[in-house]
């Protein structure tokens, strides 16, 4: 059923339009509550909260097929929710308790699941990029048609080995698809401050790998930009590159109090371009839901992320004998 | 005067080399920049050129010898008008008249390794075949029957294909196993060792060699934040079984963004596996250890050890386990525990100590991490004393460590404070005669021995 927006995608129904409000808001629920679990200490050391750009993940995501490859940077958790890792594995981890996905022993930055191909949680700006063209030289190499999604942040985009990886993934035409989520910001230093042109996803051009701008607050113009690149890869093409705009609400890390931008710059975002707000803008006028079937689903939504928080909380933490372990496989 | 051409050195490390082929002949003139002869050193092939311009006057070592050593002549230039009987000029060669193999030592003499070797290793059962292989040579072969062994096996790193390898450790293997599976990168270690680290993510076992691993600190990140730690921060899910591996520590000649060994380095790390191997069939059955270890190893070769000749097993799946240090020499005064290239050192200060009535028991730690801490706190509770040799820097080395477990675990049998024989702390010189004080010598661990043993 189409939707009414100009830049919507007539091949979407009501049900994925629905499916995507609950996702994003999902990946907000849950945030909040991390945020609120911070606060009250039982989530330590960094947190980095993806408030705001939950249309990039959930767009992207919904081009991919089984087998399909994502790794990120330490902001992680809504890449996780979105590939359908659980969420009380993801709150336990932050708790730093034996039910997370790591065992309590990687933390909000480091988690991983090889059953959702998900390769983490990276802690070093920029590693991840390299790591992702390995993954997607892996699924080449093994002659099967699965694509790696490698994350990466407007900070990210001005490290050398991004531009090492660039060039081999152009030469050995590596099904990657490189995703920059560019929300403006470089922890506090403003892209105008840091980066010498201002569309990063021309950064390809001198290595040939073809990329394009995308509006990441609209989640149907970040899933119709997946499809594209998608299929670029899995045609062989070799490596694409999106350059996701973005906008995060929150500070870079909890402790962060984000002087570097005006809480008008933040609210204007919220109230004209908020990729839920959108949504759900496109459901109501279009008659694709009601507000009932909307309260139903953010019921849902807060049932999964209380039982998450409980689940954390309730989490023994590990025991003594796993400093030990997992060193050596 | 007629002008000696002499054998050229045409590497860091090249003592000697095969003339392989004369390109012109007795009474041929030639102009500077003429190709005089291919001469083939362990490495590669090389044209050799005239610098002066005239006249071949006689070819003094035939086309087809080996073990030409560096500065021997090998024909003589006239200027116009001379015979070709005149006299060469200096008389430095004595030998030099015959065209025949000159200073060519006998092979077996140059490749022998050590003086004494222990009783049979127990690394192969006593009465297996052996042959006569280089640290080169059993590092490809160990490669090659890995490759051959697992298909998710490959190579990659700056010249291991077209090139055969910049010290022709891959040579091929490209052949053999195609630009699939041997992997020419473009001089980009922090990539490389990414996208390789990557790879092992996403099921493959890579080999990534570093054309040294001082080219490897541009990856470093990538080697200790990405391979070493995923396993644990994932609480086990995942990993990266895979091989850092290359020539570590000094060449020859090569300064100090060249020369260093960092052996300390990567053992520190946990999640790392570390082995610095100093024979071939050490570096042969550790190498195929390394591939099939599902853990991250750093494989720390040497380029000096790389033309060496060594009695390696001849056996069909030959692996040593890592954790297993080996008694090279056995003896009742003291312990000298070293590693990789130290061992040179440290087999030739027990040969002259043996001459001296000192009776040293020799340990190649072999791995760096684990290390065989048991086979060295049996030997110093034996013989009392401990020498350790490595040529790294004296600070936070592996000799550190070792004198702390021994201090640890065997205080009470110590007759002397253990004395770590070290590279000096200094980044390396060029200078000849400065790198040679840079580095550890033989003489050092003498010297070390002598003071633990009061003699």
């Amino acid at each position: 059923m189409a939707t009414k927006k100009p830049q919507a995608q007539s091949n979407v129904s009501a049900e994925e339009l629905k499916g995507y409000y609950r996702d994003m808001l999902l990946i907000r629920r849950f945030e909040e509550k991390a945020g609120q679990l911070y606060g009250m200490g039982l989530i330590g050391g960094f947190c980095h909260l993806y408030i705001g750009q939950e249309a990039v993940v959930v767009g992207l995501e919904a081009a991919t097929k089984e087998g399909d490859k994502r790794i990120t940077s330490y902001r992680d958790h809504g890449h996780m929710l979105a590939c359908g890792m659980d969420p009380g594995g993801v709150m336990a981890e932050l708790t730093g308790r034996i039910g997370g996905l790591s065992k309590g022993k990687g933390g909000s930055m480091h988690m991983f699941s090889k059953e959702k191909h998900f390769y983490g949680g990276h802690g070093i700006v920029g590693a991840q990029v390299p790591l992702g063209a390995g993954l997607a030289f892996a699924d080449k190499y093994l002659g099967n048609d699965n694509v790696s999604f490698a994350y990466f942040g407007d900070g990210a985009a001005n490290q050398g080995q991004v531009y090492e990886t660039f060039n081999m993934a152009a030469l050995w035409k590596l099904p990657v698809i490189f995703v920059i989520e560019n929300n403006q910001y470089a922890m506090g230093t403003a892209q105008r401050r840091s980066t010498s042109t201002p569309d990063l996803w021309t950064r390809g051009a001198a290595f040939g790998i073809p990329g394009e701008a995308v509006d990441g607050m609209d989640v149907l113009a970040v899933k119709a930009a997946s499809e594209k690149a998608v299929a670029h890869c899995r045609a062989g093409e070799g490596p694409y590159i999106l350059e996701v705009k973005t906008y995060r609400y929150r500070g870079h890390s909890m402790s962060d109090p984000a002087k570097y931008r005006t809480r008008e710059e933040v609210q204007k975002m919220r109230e004209e371009r908020d990729c839920i707000e959108q949504v759900r803008d496109l459901l109501l006028s279009g008659k694709h839901a009601t507000e009932e079937d909307l309260k139903s689903i953010d019921k849902e939504i807060k049932e999964i992320v209380n039982k998450a928080a409980d689940f954390a909380k309730e989490s023994p933490e590990p025991s003594v004998e796993e400093l030990w372990t997992d060193i050596y496989a | 005067m007629a002008i000696e051409i002499l054998m050229p050195a045409l590497s860091p490390t090249m003592e000697e080399g095969t003339l392989a082929k004369w390109l012109v002949k007795e009474g041929d003139t030639v102009s500077a920049g003429d190709i005089l002869a291919e001469i083939e050193t362990d490495k590669a092939t090389m044209e050799f050129e005239a610098v002066d311009e005239g006249v071949i006057g006689k070819i003094l070592v035939a086309a087809g010898t080996e073990g030409v050593k560096v500065n021997t002549p090998i024909a003589t230039l006239l200027a116009e008008g001379e015979s070709a009987d005149a006299a060469p000029a200096p008389a430095a060669a004595p030998a030099a008249a015959a065209p025949a193999p000159v200073a060519a030592a006998p092979k077996a003499a140059e490749a022998a390794p050590v003086a004494v070797q222990s009783k049979a290793s127990p690394d192969w059962a006593e009465g297996t075949e052996m042959k006569k292989q280089t640290v080169r040579e059993a590092l490809r072969d160990a490669m090659a029957e890995e490759m051959r062994r697992d298909g998710t096996v490959f190579l990659m790193g700056e010249e291991v294909g077209e090139y055969q390898g910049a010290y022709k450790i891959s040579q091929g293997l490209l052949d053999e196993f195609g630009p699939k599976r041997v992997i020419d990168t473009p001089i980009t270690e922090h990539g490389f060792a990414g996208i390789a680290t990557g790879a092992a993510f996403g099921g493959l076992k890579p080999i990534v060699e570093f054309m040294t691993f001082n080219f490897a600190m541009q990856a470093i990140d990538h080697i200790i934040n990405s391979a070493a730690k995923t396993l644990y921060m994932s609480g086990g899910q995942m990993g990266a079984p895979m091989v850092f591996r290359g020539p570590n520590g000094a060449a020859a000649r090569v300064a100090a963004q060249h020369s260093q060994d960092y052996a300390a380095w990567y053992a520190q790390i946990p999640g790392l596996k570390v082995v610095m191997p100093y024979s071939a069939s050490d570096y042969k059955g550790l190498m195929k250890t390394a591939i099939r270890d599902p853990n991250p190893v750093i494989f720390l070769e040497n380029e000096i050890l790389y033309g060496k000749t060594f009695e390696v097993p001849v056996l069909d799946n030959f692996t040593i386990p890592f954790g297993k240090a080996r008694i090279w020499r056995e003896g009742t005064d003291v312990t000298i525990v070293s590693f990789g290239i130290g061992m040179t050192y440290a087999l030739e200060a027990a040969d002259k100590l043996a001459a001296e009535g000192i009776s040293a028991e020799v340990i190649d730690l072999r791995t760096l991490r684990p290390i065989d801490y048991d086979t060295v706190i049996a030997s110093v509770m034996k013989t009392n004393r401990c020498v350790t040799v490595e040529e790294g820097w004296p600070v936070g080395s592996i000799g550190n460590h070792l004198s702390a477990t021994i201090m640890e675990r065997a205080f009470d049998y110590l007759d002397a404070p253990v004395i770590n024989c070290t590279g000096k702390d200094v980044p390396m010189p060029y200078a000849a005669n400065l790198e040679k004080l840079a580095l550890v010598t033989t003489d050092e661990v003498v010297a070390a021995v002598k003071k633990v043993t009061y003699r």
